[in-house]
């Protein structure tokens, strides 16, 4: 999409912290009644006081070194002015001049194929402000509830240059960045709110909007594809596109516009006196020594450490999860083949039952690759024991061989399938006779009956083959 | 004249429910409107504990009110504007912990400015409070009624805040003392925030000892203002004479506009401390012209957004009707809500801090700040102290200057240079211009409380001023 | 010079409802304001910092434990309007 200009701010959430950003209010809210993790700091009774959370300001300054930024030797925190009835002070905690971090990069493989670096403007740090509920959609509801309990969380915001050219280079971006937070373990993906996305888009020589808190990935390629379509609209109809903001309708998979008045955002940003400056310089090279590898590094020495293709390597490392349970299988298993087995079929198998690695126990997955690389189960029957595991039909892979009686079947046994199943498909064996391979297939299809599967396809198909010939 | 040490001995030889009921009648007949809230029931009960069970609390069973805009918890807090009223906040601040832990009793809430806004206490939602020395008369603001209460009897001591001089101000106005301490000195959580690069809680108490024993229980390290100080101990060593202290005279604070009674008795001060060994030189705080106009935009700029979070969603005043959306609605609240001075410096404060303007008002006032706090730090490099008058003239008449904002804002000429430099000063009676007294401001360097109280405890033993009383008082 | 869309604009950013009476006296009265502000454009300030903050600290910080929070009822206990546990607003557009 040649004409296309996307720029992001994302919101992370910090939530794998203990506590908010400003106050000791636990940050583990996502079950809880409303309004139950609050206190006068950050409810914003008249009187309270933030304090920083040290623990927070680390893991902006690990964020902002995985994203490759510079990390600035002093920074503060500046209030952001605006009214909104989710932000309980009547301003935001954030920063402005002197953030945290700048001029950074992510890599990602863009639409054509190539992996290019998206600039990153800056890293810097805010509080989260509370939660509103409607009564129906935003623009409809008669009345909105607030609930607090949300209000003060760590936040980083991270805010690309617009140079991403499509949403779904929008999306993989955001699984990338999610995939860097994961691994410097600052952050829970999997829990509501963790991550919100503010997507800036125009079209060149045009204005642009700005759709503000989408949450999930899916979200922002639907919100950013509705936009595409909706301002090309209008620059059909020779009609300007309006600088505004709008709002993700995810009902309705449409943006809406929310400006009640056109005016520009005036934040009046002036340094909060109620906090101190923070000179950090001196924590960086700890920080940045104590760092764990992250997604590219692992990926390029899963390639060169075990050998394995580009695409298994993205695959088995995307998730930190994931890439920590590969390296306990291969530790002990042929890595190639455990490669294929986790990456090409477990995977499979989670994303269908909607399931996360967790699901499964690395002990059991050495124990059916053992199996494959000692020839004593077919590949058919691992796939069905990963899938009764997963289904919770069975404890182990063996009780599941056992009770199944998946063993592969002797040799004879099969050859004496082949032999029956050959002497029963005249028809079939003519067909393969006048030229037709698929009339093998159909062969070996009968075999697979009579040994209920337990026997291995490709060994099946030498042994008809060679079956066929000597007639 | 009570002194907080003989009071402790009366109470505990007498009964704190007698005396307390005592105050609570006289405030009922009172004229001042010294008070917004009484804790008559709560406050009462805590004294009846202490007669069974006294204690060894510093004010062990002594009665002391607070200024509106400190929080208690439990106790309504509205900092007298209408858009707070009904607030009981969930939390005690700093310094009325520190207070309870020694066995104070709080007794009520005072009257103020609203929002601490003003000089003189006419802005309060509440009616304006009166001076017990001449009840037609302001007793200075914003802590007027911390003060009113005090000089007029209906309570011992009591704390107030000064951003601008709301507490020295008045402490001039009522004939009493007065502390600002030093920024940082004095934990602000709990303290309802109106300008928070410059203000700080303060005594008013009848005596220098007084005030120093109230100093030395609220102030010290709290980890919940990130912009608390640890400094050890302030009680002066009250043995140390005066001879050798070395005192600075700023010619900026003299002259045009000062009433001439004002400085006639600030000079006379001059004299007595010379006296008692002191030395005298001019010094000059060359930008003090400029202190007025830094500090109203600045505290304006701050205060709006301070303020940003009064809008009824979760304390407040609500109007009855709510057919429109959140931003209509909140902005009708503000508007009902909040008085006239208020609005307008909420106003002022965001245009000044407003794209285009920024550069003009708020950063160059933060740069003549600097200008003002360079000078103070350049006259201590030749003196200890500064004195000067705390007020330009004694207290004037109620609805005298209300509709003239800007002759308001004039009346803290000398009080909001001390602010801006984040330095400690206490006012203390000097004189009288007829019934009305005249007060005296110590300035001291940063941590410097030790110095100024010392001096004017000294200044205070050898004159009869803080004995009056006024007879006014009903 | 602050003119009455100045004061409206204001207005709205502060979230302040004025009323018409009320602009042309707070036009006044801004104006008279200003012009006693304005006296600092004579001050030279060339090369000062700004002084933001009245304390000379660096780095205050609180460890990352949780301390505990108000209950719901203490937190709605000031709230003019509620429901179910929120605090209710009114609607946004």
């Amino acid at each position: 999409m040649d004409d296309v200009i996307i720029g992001l701010e994302i919101h992370v959430q910090l939530n794998r912290l203990e506590s908010k950003m400003f106050c000791g209010c636990s940050t583990k809210y996502h079950n809880s009644p409303p309004n139950t993790h609050t206190c006068p700091v950050c409810l914003g009774l008249p009187g309270s006081l933030p304090v920083i959370n040290r623990k927070a300001v680390e893991s902006g300054i690990k964020v902002g070194l995985a994203l490759n930024c510079h990390i600035e030797e002093e920074t503060l925190f500046y209030r952001k002015n605006y009214y909104y009835p989710d932000l309980s002070k009547g301003f935001q905690i954030s920063q402005y001049d002197y953030p945290l971090a700048t001029n950074g990069h992510i890599m990602i493989l863009g639409d054509d194929g190539i992996e290019r670096n998206i600039r990153i403007n800056r890293a810097h740090m805010e509080e989260d402000p509370g939660r509103l509920v409607h009564a129906g959609t935003i623009d409809r509801a008669k009345y909105t509830m607030v609930d607090y309990n949300r209000c003060g969380m760590s936040l980083l915001e991270v805010v690309t240059e617009p140079d991403l050219r499509s949403p779904k280079e929008a999306r993989a971006f955001l699984d990338k960045l999610k995939s860097i937070l994961e691994y410097l373990d600052v952050f829970d993906g999997s829990l509501e709110g963790a991550m919100r996305v503010d997507a800036n888009i125009s079209l060149r020589g045009g204005d642009r909007s700005e759709v503000k808190n989408i949450s999930g990935f899916k979200g922002v390629e639907k919100a950013l594809s509705y936009e595409i379509t909706r301002q090309r609209n209008l620059a059909r109809r020779n009609i300007k596109v309006v600088q505004e903001t709008r709002h993700f309708d995810e009902l309705r998979n449409i943006t809406v516009s929310i400006r009640s008045k056109v005016g520009a955002h005036d934040y009046r940003y002036f340094p909060e006196a109620d906090l101190v400056a923070m000179r950090i310089a001196s924590w960086v090279p700890a920080i940045r020594d104590s760092l764990p590898e992250l997604p590219d590094s692992r990926r390029e020495r899963f390639v060169r450490q075990y050998g394995l293709t580009d695409d298994h390597a993205k695959s088995l490392t995307t998730e930190i999860k994931v890439a920590d349970f590969y390296e306990l299988v291969a530790a002990r298993t042929a890595p190639k083949i455990a490669a294929v087995w986790i990456a090409d079929v477990l995977k499979g198998e989670l994303n269908y039952r909607n399931l996360g690695i967790e699901s499964f126990d690395p002990e059991h997955m050495v124990q059916i690759v053992q199996l494959l690389e000692g020839d004593e189960i077919t590949e058919h029957s691992a796939v069905a024991v990963i899938r009764d595991l997963l289904d919770k039909k069975g404890s182990s892979p063996q009780e599941i061989i056992t009770s199944r009686g998946l063993g592969k079947a002797e040799d004879d046994v099969v050859e004496k399938a082949v032999a029956e199943a050959v002497a029963e498909c005249s028809a079939a064996v003519a067909d393969y006779r006048a030229g037709s391979e698929r009339a093998l297939n159909y062969i070996v299809g009968q075999v697979m009956k009579k040994t209920r599967g337990k026997a291995s396809p490709g060994e099946v198909h030498d042994l008809v083959r060679a079956q066929v010939e000597r007639l | 004249m009570i002194m907080l040490s003989d009071l402790k001995a009366s109470l505990l030889a007498g009964s704190a429910e007698e005396y307390l009921a005592r105050l609570y009648e006289r405030i009922e007949r009172s004229k001042l409107n010294a008070f917004t809230t009484l804790a008559k029931e709560r406050a009462l009960q805590e004294a009846r504990s202490f007669d069974k069970e006294p204690g060894n609390g510093l004010l062990a069973g002594v009665p002391i009110a607070i200024k509106e805009c400190i929080s208690t918890k439990g106790i309504e807090t509205n900092c007298s504007s209408r858009i707070l009223q009904g607030y009981i906040p969930p939390f005690d601040a700093h310094v009325i912990e520190r207070l309870k832990a020694e066995g104070a009793i709080i007794m009520g809430k005072t009257n103020m400015d609203e929002f601490a806004m003003g000089t003189s206490t006419e802005s309060s939602a509440f009616g304006p409070t009166r001076n017990p020395w001449d009840i037609d008369c302001v007793p200075g603001g914003s802590s007027g009624g911390s003060a009113a209460c005090v000089a007029g009897g209906e309570a011992p001591c009591s704390l107030g805040s000064d951003t601008g001089g709301s507490v020295r101000g008045p402490a001039s106005f009522c004939g009493i003392v007065g502390l600002k301490p030093t920024y940082g000195l004095v934990s602000r959580y709990g303290l309802v925030a109106y300008a928070n690069s410059l203000e700080q809680i303060g005594p008013l108490t009848h005596t220098v000892s007084d005030t120093a024993l109230l100093l030395e229980i609220i102030a010290g390290y709290d980890w919940r203002d990130s912009t608390s100080a640890e400094k050890g101990s302030f009680l002066p060593d009250w043995d140390r004479e005066v001879s050798g202290l070395r005192i600075g005279i700023p010619k900026e604070y003299f002259g045009e506009g000062v009433d001439p009674d004002v400085e006639r008795a600030v000079w006379d001060a001059v004299s007595v401390l010379e006296s008692l060994g002191a030395s005298w030189q001019e010094v000059s705080l060359p930008h003090t012209q400029y202190a007025l106009a830094a500090f109203y935009i600045i505290a304006m700029c701050e205060a709006s957004s301070n303020l940003a979070r009064f809008d009824g969603l979760r304390y407040g005043l609500r109007l009855a009707g709510e057919d429109s959306d959140w931003h209509t609605t909140f902005s009708e609240i503000r508007s009902k809500g909040f008085g006239p001075e208020v609005k307008r410096r909420i106003i002022l404060g965001t245009y000044a801090l407003s794209a285009g303007y920024y550069g003009r008002y708020y950063l160059k006032a933060l740069k003549v700040r600097t200008l003002i706090k360079e000078d103070f730090l350049q006259a201590f490099k030749q003196v200890d102290l500064l004195v000067s008058p705390t007020m330009p003239t004694p207290a004037f008449r109620i609805g005298e200057r209300i509709n003239d904002p800007l002759s308001l804002y004039k009346a803290d000429i000398f009080t909001v240079p001390i602010n801006l430099a984040g330095v400690p000063a206490i006012s203390l009676p000097c004189g009288f211009a007829g019934r009305l007294p005249i007060g005296l401001q110590l300035i001291g360097p940063h941590f410097g409380e030790r110095a100024i109280l010392q001096a004017a405890q000294a200044y205070e033993a050898a004159t009869p001023f803080h004995q009056r009383k006024p007879e006014e008082v009903v | 010079m602050i003119t009455r869309e100045d004061v409206e604009h204001i207005g709205w950013l502060a979230s302040i409802k004025i009323e018409e009476e009320e602009k042309d006296e707070l036009v006044e009265q801004f104006n008279t304001i200003l012009d006693f502000f304005h006296q600092l454009d004579m001050v030279d300030t060339e090369g000062v910092e700004p002084t933001y903050r009245a304390v000379d600290l660096v780095n205050i910080f609180r460890e990352d434990v949780v301390r505990v929070s108000l209950t719901q009822e203490e937190a709605l206990a000031n709230a003019p309007r509620r429901e179910n546990g929120y605090f209710k607003s009114p609607r946004i557009v």
